[in-house]
């Protein structure tokens, strides 16, 4: 019987024959934390019993989210994080490397590879053909002390994608489009399998923005065959020695197929308050914008800066509509500089915040007013997400938000064009 | 196990932004008082009137959103007993268990806010006592039944030191 990219994976790592529905123990190649889920994870492994990482060269903590930290509890949990990693030899990322699941991609994920973080949208690392799933503090703490975990390999959906994307429309859209077909519970438990012609051309960083949102339709993985495009990228990254290929067999079981025709697509906006929730960009014009917010581990890469960069050469914000730009990691940043597209950004009276998490979460660098609205290149917009439940939050992608930001209400980017 | 209290009713698709809002990240290393904000953006007035041994009678896909532990955490914490809803999302369902909170995934429509609950565990009932209707819930995975019977998955791993399937 054939087998999806998420029994491949889970059979190797297991050591078994494993299908949709098996539980297994599966071998952990990369764990990580957060700052936000990492100190309970290390309270958990020491109640536990544990001194020793299994595999330190091979476990990581991220301070991401409060970077930097704006309070002091938060300082005092950066210091029991940075103690614990220097106690155990594991790698620490400083505040302002970047978003974890952005410096996972940048320097620590492979094909086939099973990852677990204590962040939700570690599903990420799935563009590059990675079993990624997020799990809470103490799965992880577990799995940080014996370097494996228990599973239920997951069904799969079968999402094949077919055609062009048009001009003024990206992948945000396509992954936005697909949650608002599935609902937000509507692949709950399952590997979201991307195949098809437009999924082959599409890059690495495209395939991150929709592997990230996997799990806003509650998927547990989201996941992309790795092709000559992941040997690419990981060349790029310095690892090109980690590459293999990993394709699904072609009669592997699926338990629902999608098909979407890329050229149907329009630039599309999720709607408060959720991600499944969402209208054509074109459809809200007029809902004025107070703040516009592009980064995060969604839309916050090179290519979404790029993006950004290309509408707001020679323009202004809105005098009403403010825009905060935070880069992904610090590889982004520089690399924006280089580029130009930093000082585009400032030249459009934008600010610019560190590499990290920045406004996406609710604690700080862009909370919103009372009654105010964003429209945000992140990948959710519950109800009180950016630090106040009185505030409404859009989701689209870096081009909807740039011409948001220039008009200071919904914009089809395509107007730009 | 019998387990009896009050039901406390939500509605669908409650996140973990709205059982512990972002706002408060700063108190996850100090945990009572993050507790003080449990569902407040839902329901001000829940942590003031919820008793130890009550339970949160929930829709569909309670729990979505981010992993944060602290969100059944802080529930537990406040003394829920168990949550009933129709579904809930993958990461919150299993932190839950791994902190010995049951989740019972059941048709919890014909449930209103504040009927006396009586769930048998072994026997996976729930009986409704002030509306007398009665109804079963979904059983979990064994791996995750052995887990919530040691409390959670620190005690488990305490106890056995590895995984058991």
């Amino acid at each position: 019987m054939g087998k999806t990219l998420a029994e491949k994976i889970l059979s190797q790592k297991s050591g078994t024959n494993a299908h949709a529905g098996d539980i297994v123990v599966a071998a952990v190649d990369l764990v990580f934390v957060q700052d936000g889920t990492g100190p309970l994870a290390i309270r958990q492994f020491e109640a536990s019993g544990f001194e020793k990482v299994a595999k330190p060269k091979r476990t990581a903590i991220f301070l991401d989210h409060a970077s930097p930290s704006p309070a002091r509890e938060l300082s005092n949990d950066h210091v029991l994080l940075r103690n614990f990693a220097k106690k155990t030899g594991v790698f620490l990322f400083e505040v302002g490397e970047g978003v974890c699941h952005q410096l996972v991609a940048e320097s620590l994920a492979n094909p086939a590879e099973v990852i677990l973080g204590a962040d939700s949208h570690t599903t990420t690392a799935g563009g590059l053909g990675a079993f990624a799933t997020g799990m809470g503090s103490t799965d992880i703490a577990m799995a940080m002390a014996l370097g494996k975990t228990w599973l239920r390999v997951p069904e799969s959906f079968k999402v094949v994608v077919e055609g062009y994307l048009g001009e003024g429309v990206y992948a945000k859209d396509l992954i936005l489009h697909l949650i608002s077909l599935l609902g937000a519970d509507g692949a709950t438990y399952k590997s979201l399998e991307f195949c098809g012609e437009t999924i082959s051309n599409m890059t690495i960083s495209e395939r991150f923005t929709i592997a990230n949102m996997a799990v806003e339709a509650g998927a547990k993985a989201g996941l992309f065959p790795s092709d000559e495009k992941t040997k690419e990228y990981l060349i790029a990254q310095g690892r090109g020695e980690r590459y293999c290929p990993l394709q699904p067999d072609d009669d592997a079981i699926y338990e629902h197929t999608i098909k979407i025709d890329a050229a149907a697509l329009e630039p599309t906006v999720a709607m408060p308050h959720s991600v499944d929730n969402t209208a054509l960009a074109k459809e809200l014009k007029g809902t004025k914008i107070q703040q516009v917010f592009i980064g995060t581990c969604t839309n916050g890469r090179l290519e979404d800066l790029a993006i950004a960069a290309s509408l707001l050469k020679s323009r202004s914000r809105h005098p009403d509509t403010r825009l905060i730009i935070a880069p992904a990691s610090r590889k982004v940043l520089q690399a924006s500089i280089e580029a130009g597209y930093i000082q585009t950004f400032l030249e459009a009276g934008a600010l610019i915040m560190p590499p990290g998490c920045a406004a996406c979460f609710g604690l700080h660098q862009g909370v919103l007013g009372d009654g105010e609205s964003c429209l945000s290149t992140a990948n959710r917009n519950f109800r009180g997400r950016m630090g106040n439940p009185n505030s409404f939050i859009y989701l689209g992608s870096p081009a909807t938000a740039a011409a948001t930001a220039i008009t200071g209400e919904i914009t089809d980017p395509r107007e730009f064009l | 196990m019998i387990l009896r209290g009050r039901a406390f009713k939500f509605g669908d698709n409650i996140s973990t932004d709205h059982i512990i809002p972002g706002r408060w990240f700063h108190l996850r290393s100090n945990l009572p008082e993050l507790a003080k904000h449990v569902l407040e953006d839902v329901s001000p007035a829940f942590v003031s009137k919820v008793k130890p041994g009550d339970f949160i009678v929930a829709g569909k896909n309670f729990g979505l959103g981010s992993s944060r532990e602290h969100a059944p955490l802080v529930i537990k914490m406040v003394g829920v007993r168990a949550i009933l809803a129709q579904s809930t999302a993958r990461i919150f369902f299993r932190n839950a268990i791994n902190q010995g909170l049951p989740v019972l995934i059941c048709d919890t429509s014909q449930i209103d806010e504040g009927d006396e609950l009586e769930v048998d565990l072994n026997r996976s009932i729930v009986k409704d006592l002030t509306n007398g209707t009665q109804l079963s819930f979904g059983k979990v995975p064994e791996v995750m039944l052995h887990i919530l019977e040691e409390g959670g998955l620190v005690p488990y791993i305490r106890k056995y030191g590895d995984f058991r399937l």
